[in-house]
């Protein structure tokens, strides 16, 4: 309404157009600038990584070289060292173990617990929904003391399976609260619908709310992924036999030796181990962002 | 194929009674058809028979059967919802046999029934289509499907036209009336629309307030409303209510509906309103038996005047708006009747038609 009146003002209709136009070219300038900075920015560091992963052990201690480039050929021998003389394989193994396990349980307590607490009225629902979601702002620089006294009372200090234990302690409540919102957004009337139709709570959970709530349960799990794989206070407190470490952990204790840095096995391991969360990443974007909105906005 | 009854059934949501203890009766195969405006406990009432609702008290008998503690899914009832509640992720030929296959229905008896219904209703191009890739009516065709394979003992419709636009709804009403003809069920149907209520019905339930006013055949609840109410809710545009004084002249009776106005009160209802005479009364009359003198016979003595208002041409009659009183008042004259607005015009009032109504307990005498 503004709009067409200062289009009139302005005069005939196609000063008007061209003012929108000039409007949306800068617009269009002002974010394809900002975006190539961002760009560059979040980008140098992957960069850095695998230029440096690239290199060889001289050329990265050489002082005089220049460290955005390769200058004495690409070599493939901090992967392969890494591979072969280091624990890294069994590091990747233990992480992949812990997480899919960890994404495993967290789906399954989540999913029931957010089916029950967005859609199952009952007394005291939504002050427990509350409650999960306080528990979640608990750092686990201060949960891991107590987890401490609980996973050696357990038998598990020193082992894996104690990460499994412990992980659902930071991703259920998020994956709950996420998809508590997701549940909710779901009209009223699709529950009634399959009730009248036959189905029980339990039909209803896995034949209409987990399909039609997919994009929040996949973004539930990508989170639950990238906690699990990402996870450095925990592994550091309760692991500390090589066989049993996970790879954030594991790749910083055993690639780092007092002051001596192996800088290109680090970059290498590092890159190896961001991989799986990047492929992940691609593939199920779109779910990510839709389940993380719809969470926000209609929960 | 069962019928549907309540016994003092009412509905208490903490401290609001949404249903006041009503009692209905619906005979095996009728369309019964709710009405009445948001908040009279129309919905709550049908929820209470498909048992999505618990009931506070009474019972709800279905086939004869108290069913108060039986879950929906063992009453036999089939529901459309306003927003059709389609199963977004599935077909509409899934959505339409989802019911049946939780009730383990072979798999050929299935692909039969849906067939069928997707004839009944001109969908079968469209069985293969999810939710997001139909249209509106489409959608509702497909949710009166999911009841229709089901043959269940009650279907139940709440509000199914409302998300519909206006041509569609008329196409979609005519549709209902004819499945109903097809498949013959016991069917409940709730809206707020009263021209629904009127076409589908065989019988309307008229409810305010979270009880029942009256229960009537279409033509019956139009012609001998009960209440006041009931007068003013059925027939678009409303009923015209005028305070009004009955005033006896020897032999004659008059409704004095202003000072300049009074209106005999033909001598069949005179010898019934006689004892109200002195009364004062509330008068209602229809837009329709306001008109312009059509014919020669007719009573001068329900001729009067009015400055016209407002004049609204509609095509096939013209609504006239005029005051007597400060009351607004609404006629229908013929389109070729010369109705202006600010202009007086001769209107006549057809007193076979009038209504009488006590102003405190709003019953039509």
């Amino acid at each position: 309404m503004s709009a067409t009146a200062i289009g009139m003002r302005a005069g005939p209709s196609f000063v008007f157009r061209a003012s929108l136009r000039r409007n949306r070219r800068w617009a269009l300038i002002t974010s394809y600038v900002s975006l190539v900075i961002f760009a560059i920015f979040f980008l140098i560091p992957p960069y850095y990584m695998v230029v440096t992963s690239l290199k060889s052990d001289a050329e990265v201690a050489h002082m005089k070289t220049n460290p955005w480039i390769i200058a004495d050929g690409v070599t493939l021998d901090q992967f392969r060292l890494l591979l072969t003389q280091t624990d890294f394989l069994i590091f990747f193994r233990n992480t992949a173990i812990v997480t899919v396990c960890v994404v495993a349980i967290t789906m399954v307590v989540s999913v029931l617990a957010a089916f029950s607490l967005g859609r199952m009225k009952f007394w005291g629902s939504s002050i427990l929904a509350t409650g999960i979601f306080l528990t979640y702002l608990v750092p686990d620089t201060l949960l891991f003391i107590p987890l401490f006294q609980i996973v050696k009372a357990l038998g598990l200090l020193n082992s894996y399976w104690g990460m499994v234990l412990v992980y659902p302690t930071l991703t259920v409540p998020f994956c709950t609260w996420i998809m508590i919102g997701y549940f909710q957004s779901i009209p009223k009337e699709l529950d009634e619908a399959a009730l009248i139709d036959g189905a029980n709570h339990l039909q209803m959970l896995t034949k209409i709310f987990i399909p039609v709530a997919l994009p929040g349960i996949i973004a539930a799990a990508i989170f639950a992924f990238t906690v699990s794989w990402a996870a450095f206070v925990y592994p550091m407190a309760f692991l500390y036999s090589a066989d049993q470490q996970v790879l954030t952990v594991g790749t910083v204790t055993s690639l780092i030796r007092g002051d001596v840095y192996k800088w290109g096995m680090l970059m290498a391991g590092a890159l190896l181990a961001a991989a799986p969360p990047l492929v992940i990443y691609a593939f199920l974007m779109d779910y990510y962002i839709a389940g993380l909105t719809a969470g926000a906005t209609k929960g | 194929m069962a019928e549907v009854s309540l016994r003092n059934v009412t509905k208490r949501f903490d401290t609001i009674e949404a249903v006041r203890g009503i009692n209905l009766d619906i005979p095996d195969n009728e369309l019964v058809v709710l009405v009445g405006p948001s908040g009279c406990g129309k919905s709550t009432t049908l929820r209470m028979i498909a048992g999505l609702e618990e009931v506070t008290s009474g019972d709800v008998l279905i086939g004869g059967e108290v069913v108060n503690d039986l879950p929906p899914k063992d009453r036999d009832i089939a529901m459309v919802f306003q927003n059709y509640a389609l199963y977004p992720h599935m077909t509409a030929f899934e959505n339409m046999s989802f019911g049946l296959k939780l009730r383990k229905v072979a798999k050929d008896e299935i692909k039969r029934r849906v067939d069928e219904a997707a004839r009944i209703l001109d969908i079968t191009e469209l069985l293969e289509r999810k939710p997001k890739a139909l249209s509106g009516g489409q959608r509702q065709r497909v949710a009166m499907g999911r009841a229709i394979v089901r043959n269940p003992k009650v279907f139940l419709f709440d509000e199914p036209l409302s998300n519909l636009d206006a041509k569609l709804r008329v196409q979609m009403r005519i549709e209902i009336k004819r499945v109903h003809q097809m498949v013959k069920t016991t069917t409940v149907y709730v809206t707020h629309d009263q021209v629904e209520a009127m076409t589908l019905a065989d019988r309307v339930v008229v409810m305010n307030n979270g009880s029942i006013e009256q229960i009537a055949k279409p033509q019956e609840l139009y012609h001998h409303p009960k209440t006041r109410f009931v007068a003013g809710f059925i027939g678009s545009p409303a009923m015209n209510f005028m305070r009004c004084r009955l005033e006896e002249n020897g032999s004659e009776l008059r409704a004095r509906i202003s000072e300049l106005i009074s209106l005999p009160v033909p001598a069949a209802r005179a010898v019934r309103f006689r004892s109200l005479a002195g009364k004062e009364l509330i008068f209602g009359l229809r837009p329709e038996h306001i008109t312009e003198p059509r014919r020669s016979d007719r009573d001068a003595n329900c001729e009067f005047a009015a400055m016209l208002d407002i004049v609204e041409p509609m095509g096939m009659e013209t609504l006239v708006y005029f005051a007597i009183d400060g009351q607004q008042i609404c006629g229908r004259v013929d389109p070729g009747s010369g109705a202006q607005p600010r202009e007086t015009m001769r209107l006549v009032a057809n007193m076979d038609h009038m209504h009488l109504i006590d102003p405190s307990s709003g019953t039509v005498l």
